[in-house]
């Protein structure tokens, strides 16, 4: 079927004039979102019988719970429900049922969920969980993937071998590791013999919050008719259905008696993707039937029970010519994947299968291993592992080059991976406008022109880096969406992806405008709900409008298709002879013919007899990337195709930093990417805008800080910094590079997460240019920088 | 302990139960349904729940409702009567805003500034919303907008 479908996104491919694609079209989610008609969950009004609950976490990072007495909570007026773990005996997770709805026996990290108090307001429920008791015999965490490594280790997990995984995980039993990707391709031996220089050295990236402003929350409702409803700020609602359904199986309950609606987001950045916090409010609406009940996370709770970008120790050695050309590249990594790894194992998946970066590397081996910790639970952030591993990787290669004596533009030129050069995992490179990507940037920042500052206590510096990324997918991961006609000839389009704020919904109403001639303005797109919207696997991975618009523009043409039979039949006209424009439908071979769609989609058309032929056009379309597999050797993974394709960019920066302080002051930001059509200009400049910003403040600033007991000592705003509109560079180039993806709809391929995967290492280039030091561990503060200037780090 | 307040809300007289602890941001979204102000970090340090206090940008989570007795409070749904305000329009046609959680706060920390500077420089408006957190668009896209608003004037919008 894939040879029909491609046909079919040849055919948008193949439209010769286009009318919206490429435009900057304004968002049609504006007028909801400025005038404050967008509803979120919180926003969602459930009347005077909704119940309000309160987590009871662990404050220790690994304890053994003895007992817990919640009998005062249970005394205080208004409390309706005290529930722990022994209420819920179930694991969950998405690619391994590795989590506890509520702790059981142990709590792994320091915020876990202990028990939940159910009361009749917030406040009594807050108050309420203060007063459970329960009493914890200490352990010593386990915080560095290091140390969790060794052989005489605490097994964090020993029943690690019992838990159910995707095919593609290879935990190892009798240790903290709960994935190992290993990727082997070529003559390891032979390429570094070959190499005329190998360097070695090791990259340290710690952990980071996504710091969506919108907390997560969740409203469940379990009817009488055992009917349950979740309304949920998230990425995922076919996904957390699935996980819901998997999980409260024991309950009775399966797919269709679960129903979850996802109104507008505030924000995702993966820490909504999956489920975290979420399986909390589906299993306490079962315990108070009839009564939806609400847990919204405060700003303390996002930091330290969602999701966290884990943090990554990283090894490199690489061996090059001294032409410049790379032989063999030897890449680990150690996850530090926190307490459960049921969606990070993933993250470090991803990383294992393209840690050689965009680069054309003959011998790699690439270990990229998923350890356990005593810290909140890793999982999926905007990059997926990407940015995590370029930090090292391109710094890396910055040094390979001076090492080599060769310009770093002109290194990384020589290695670029190119179209047809093959994957670390064997499969062919997608076409990229690589190169392209690079002399932009290095034109953007004016590559190779020395510049000083005009304060001598100052130092200005440039670094142009890399960056890919793919996403990472089951192979059967797929979209679906329904298109129906409304009588005005305006239309409806049900789709599952999330609009989390990169203008998805208004980048779907585009592909359908462009197919079916009716303009972006009388589309509308809605926000999911799983009773009525079709199937989508998640809004991650950079993924929807390739793979969403793949599904949108499916059922546009099948739209079409039955627009011109209905014509055919009423009028007699060839199906061949017919097309759109105008939201009319027109004709080749005679030009006084045009017929509104407003008079018949969904009406049809009156014969001379009276009778009518048509009615309701309405369509549906799907994608699934047949050509995937995940299935490999797992001592190589070789055998397999388990990416899609890769979207490649460059970025590069001019910086100003002050020598005494190490304070950096980002002068100019250059950022281009292939996202081979840009259905969008202006939303994609948005990701670059905002990826960059996202991606700098990684490097310059943001850091969580844990204490002994793994305790994030900085869950707030004002100790985690993010950026404000004053940390903003002084000038912002987006540039969008367009090497179409052939099987993409109108040759698109994602574009949001890769925003900010170089950010972290171009200020680290940067920085080096400027002061001649480098630094190998995130983030670069000022503090760190001074120091290194001062010969004071290490 | 519980206390009625007297306020203002976009325009409408509201008399309304409050406890000593509520803030305005409950009393807001949980009292009078109006939702805009949104709850991102409850400590101040985010401003989505950005209100005017009498034409004064203020974070709702920080003001006790008892405080709102007697003054007049506006959030997205009241600052203008006639449609939107050029500066939402603006926003809207330049698709300066993604996820739109931080977008009512900023409308109304820029509406303030308009006031008192009705053609600030890029400097001015990034000082104007450097309380507003946004996650999402790196903040250049949102003062393009203010400045073009900037540069159209209200009109007759207010």
């Amino acid at each position: 079927m894939t040879d029909t479908y491609v046909g079919k996104a040849d055919e948008a491919n193949a439209m010769e004039t286009l009318g919206v694609i490429g435009k900057g079209t304004p968002r049609i989610d504006g007028l909801d979102k400025l005038t404050g008609a967008a509803e979120y969950v919180d926003d969602m009004d459930f009347g005077p019988a909704l119940l309000h609950a309160a987590v009871v976490e662990s404050p220790y990072g690994y304890a053994r719970i003895k007992g817990i007495d919640a009998s005062k909570a249970e005394a205080l007026p208004g409390v309706v429900k005290v529930v722990t773990g022994k209420d819920f005996p179930y694991t969950f997770g998405m690619y391994m049922k590795d989590r506890y709805v509520f702790a059981q026996d142990v709590v792994r990290f320091a915020g876990e969920q202990v028990a939940a108090v159910i009361a009749r307001d917030a406040r009594t429920a807050k108050k309420a969980a203060s007063l459970v008791e329960v009493d914890y015999e200490v352990m010593e965490p386990l915080l560095d993937p290091m140390k969790a490594l060794a052989d005489d280790a605490v097994l964090i997990h020993p029943d690690l071998e019992d838990y159910e995984h995707v095919p593609w995980f290879f935990p190892k039993a009798g240790t903290n590791i709960a994935h190992w990707r290993k990727t082997r391709r070529g003559d390891l031996e032979a390429g570094f013999a070959e190499a005329d220089v190998i360097l070695e050295d090791e990259y340290t990236v710690p952990r980071y919050a996504h710091c969506a402003i919108e907390p997560h929350v969740v409203v469940a409702r379990l009817d009488k008719a055992h009917r349950l409803t979740l309304w949920t700020a998230s990425q995922s609602p076919y996904t957390q259905r699935d996980v819901f359904a998997q999980a409260l199986a024991p309950l009775g309950l399966s797919h269709k008696d679960i129903r979850v609606v996802t109104p507008y987001v505030g924000g995702g950045f993966g820490g909504k993707a999956g489920v975290s916090m979420e399986i909390i409010g589906a299993a306490l609406a079962t315990v108070v039937p009839g009564r939806p009940v609400k847990v919204r996370w405060t700003r303390e709770q996002e930091f330290t029970n969602t999701y966290q970008r884990q943090g990554v120790r990283a090894r490199i050695r690489l061996g090059a010519k001294k032409d410049g050309t790379i032989t063999a590249l030897e890449h680990d990594l150690y996850w530090d994947a926190g307490a459960y790894v049921e969606y990070g194992a993933n993250v470090v998946n991803a990383a294992g299968l393209s840690a050689t970066g965009p680069y054309r590397v003959p011998a790699v081996k690439i270990d990229s291993l998923c350890v356990y910790t005593n810290l909140p639970p890793g999982g999926p952030y905007r990059g997926f592992g990407y940015s995590e591993f370029h930090f090292g990787l391109e710094s890396h290669i910055t040094r390979m080059a001076q090492e080599l004596g060769m310009d770093p533009v002109e290194f990384r030129k020589k290695n670029a991976i190119v179209e047809g050069d093959t994957l670390a995992y064997g499969e062919a490179m997608n076409p990229s406008g690589l190169i392209e990507a690079i002399d932009k940037t290095a034109a953007a920042i004016d590559w190779g022109v020395e510049e000083t500052s005009d304060d001598p206590t100052k130092a200005i510096g440039k670094g142009l880096c890399l960056f890919w990324k793919a996403p990472a997918m089951p192979p059967n991961a797929s979209s679906a969406s329904f298109l129906k006609f409304n009588e005005d000839g305006s239309m409806n389009i049900t789709v599952s992806g999330m609009e989390l704020g990169q203008g998805y919904l208004t980048v779907m109403a585009q592909v359908a405008s462009e197919i079916l001639a009716v303009p972006p303005e009388k589309i509308r797109v809605e926000t999911p709900d799983t009773d009525r919207n079709p199937y989508e696997w998640q809004t991650v991975a950079s993924h929807v409008t390739w793979s969403c618009g793949n599904a949108v523009a499916a059922a546009a043409l099948e739209a079409r298709e039955k627009i011109y039979k209905v014509v055919h039949d009423a009028r007699g006209y060839e199906e061949g002879s017919l097309y759109l424009e105008d939201e009319k439908v027109k004709c080749d071979t005679d030009p006084d013919f045009e017929l509104p769609l407003a008079e018949f989609v969904v009406g049809g058309i009156m014969m001379p007899d009276g009778t009518y032929r048509g009615g309701p056009i309405v369509a549906s379309g799907k994608f699934m990337p047949e050509f995937t597999s995940a299935l490999s050797d797992p001592e190589t993974s070789q055998g397999g195709h388990p990416n899609v394709h890769y979207t490649v960019g460059a970025a590069g920066v001019v910086i100003e930093v002050d020598r005494d302080t190490g304070k950096i002051h980002v002068k100019k930001a250059a950022l281009a990417a292939d996202v081979g059509r840009a259905i969008n200009p202006v939303l994609i400049e948005g990701q670059i805008t905002g990826g960059l910003l996202q991606g700098l403040a990684t490097v310059l600033y943001e850091d969580m800080r844990f204490d002994a007991q793994g305790r994030l000592l900085n869950p707030t705003f004002t100790d985690y910094k993010i950026p404000t509109s004053k940390d903003v560079p002084d000038q912002i180039i987006p540039i969008i590079i367009e090497t179409p993806q052939p099987d993409g709809p109108f040759g698109a391929r994602g574009v949001g997460e890769h925003t900010m995967i170089a950010a972290a290492p171009v200020i680290g280039d940067a920085v080096a240019d400027a002061l001649g030091v480098r630094l190998k561990e995130m983030p670069i503060t000022a503090e760190r920088v001074a120091l290194a200037v001062a010969g004071m780090d290490d | 302990m519980k206390h009625t307040i007297e306020m203002n809300v976009n325009g409408e007289a509201w008399a309304v139960d409050v406890a000593p602890g509520e803030t305005l941001l409950e009393v807001l979204r949980e009292k009078v349904g109006v939702k805009s102000p949104k709850i991102g970090c409850e400590r101040g340090d985010c401003g989505s729940c950005t209100v005017l206090y009498d034409g004064k940008s203020v974070r709702a989570c920080l003001v006790l409702a008892v405080e709102a007795e007697g003054h007049e409070i506006t959030t997205l749904e009241g600052i203008s009567h006639d449609g939107l305000t050029v500066l939402q329009e603006k926003m809207v046609e330049l698709s300066s805003f993604q996820c739109g959680f931080c977008a009512p706060g900023i409308v109304l920390s820029v509406h303030e500034l308009l006031q008192e500077r009705p053609d600030p420089s890029a400097d001015e408006v990034k000082e104007a919303i450097s309380g507003n957190l946004c996650r999402c668009t790196g903040y250049d896209p949102i003062v393009d907008a203010v400045l073009e608003a900037a540069r159209i004037g209200p009109g007759d919008r207010g």
